[in-house]
């Protein structure tokens, strides 16, 4: 059995996060793109399960990444917290946060008309869900969320002012 | 992990950025083919976005892993060192990228034509075959970041 140290394993399981994390984001690409050309509630609800898994790849990623990451700051001898380029994660972490959740609530939008709809017997087509689906803001908020995850990454490799 | 950082070389930061990023776009197409092809229960639309997330997402992710790897190992002169001296992480990074990377293009091909076959109504066996592929490799990529990351002796 391969040896590693238990800072190591942290740093393993902070990448590991970090996967996750990116592999959410990318997810939720995958279905920005596809529900652009969604009209009915069925087809809508329909990808609630896809988004499932994003949603727990991004929390689980989220929340690993901070726990582990922090415990490294303090753990690996030549870090410390109030280094530039850990501040720096740290603060696009919490905007990333906060953009991810609003991210999430402009999406939300779609599946809950498509309840709606279906719960009122309207099965068909409907324009005002595409419309929904489509929402540009919720595009915008992901296309920043997007770039910030891409700053953490730059800043996790360059390591400005270590 | 600084001393990592002071050992690698400005020089490589690009190209381990095209690695790291890479895997991540391969890993994320690799999580949004296999929930997409997983939650499908016979939906047609979701057995064509878990193959897209694969062809679209998934193929060029690897390909900018894999330059991103040879492009470090290149500058390192990982090629000119003899085989009992490379560190066991970077054989499990190399060999799973590798033969993950054989096992997307398999499940891509199967899942090609179970696309095609789904199109003309002869059922969608094939990408359930292109699920467990997808599946392995996903697997196997989660075990090579551990290993990239983790480095075991």
């Amino acid at each position: 059995m391969p040896r590693v140290s238990f800072d190591d394993w942290t740093l393993a399981l902070h990448v590991l996060a970090a996967f996750s994390y990116v592999a959410g984001v990318t997810l939720f690409w995958v279905l920005i793109v596809a529900v652009r050309r969604i009209d009915t509630p069925e087809g809508t609800l329909r990808l609630n399960g896809v988004a499932r898994v994003g949603g727990a790849a991004v929390g689980i990623g989220a929340g690993g990444t901070i726990v582990f990451g922090i415990w490294l700051a303090f753990s690996v001898g030549n870090y410390d917290i109030w280094d530039a380029w850990i501040l720096i994660a740290l603060v696009l972490w919490f905007v990333a946060a906060a953009v991810g959740r609003r991210t999430g609530e402009a999406y939300l939008e779609g599946p809950k008309r498509a309840q709606e709809l279906e719960a009122a017997g309207q099965t068909g087509p409907n324009a005002e869900l595409l419309a929904i689906n489509r929402t540009q803001r919720g595009l915008q908020l992901h296309v920043l969320s997007t770039i910030i995850v891409l700053l953490i990454l730059i800043d996790m490799i360059w390591k400005p002012w270590a | 992990m600084s001393v990592l950082a002071v050992i690698r070389g400005d020089s490589l930061n690009f190209p381990l950025f095209l690695h790291v990023l890479g895997a991540m776009i391969l890993v994320g197409g690799l999580l949004a083919g296999v929930a997409a092809l997983a939650t499908a229960r016979g939906s047609e639309r979701l057995l064509r976005l878990g193959y897209w997330s694969l062809l679209a997402v998934s193929l060029p992710g690897w390909v900018l892993m894999r330059i991103g790897a040879q492009w470090i190992a290149t500058k390192e002169h990982w090629d000119d060192v003899p085989d009992e001296l490379i560190p066991t992480w970077l054989t499990i990074g190399f060999v799973i990228a590798d033969l993950g990377g054989l096992i997307l293009l398999l499940s891509l091909i199967l899942g090609g034509v179970g696309v095609y076959r789904m199109r003309q109504g002869k059922g969608a066996a094939l990408l359930k075959i292109t699920l467990v592929l997808a599946f392995i490799a996903l697997a196997a990529y989660v075990v090579a970041v551990w290993a990239m990351s983790g480095k075991p002796d």
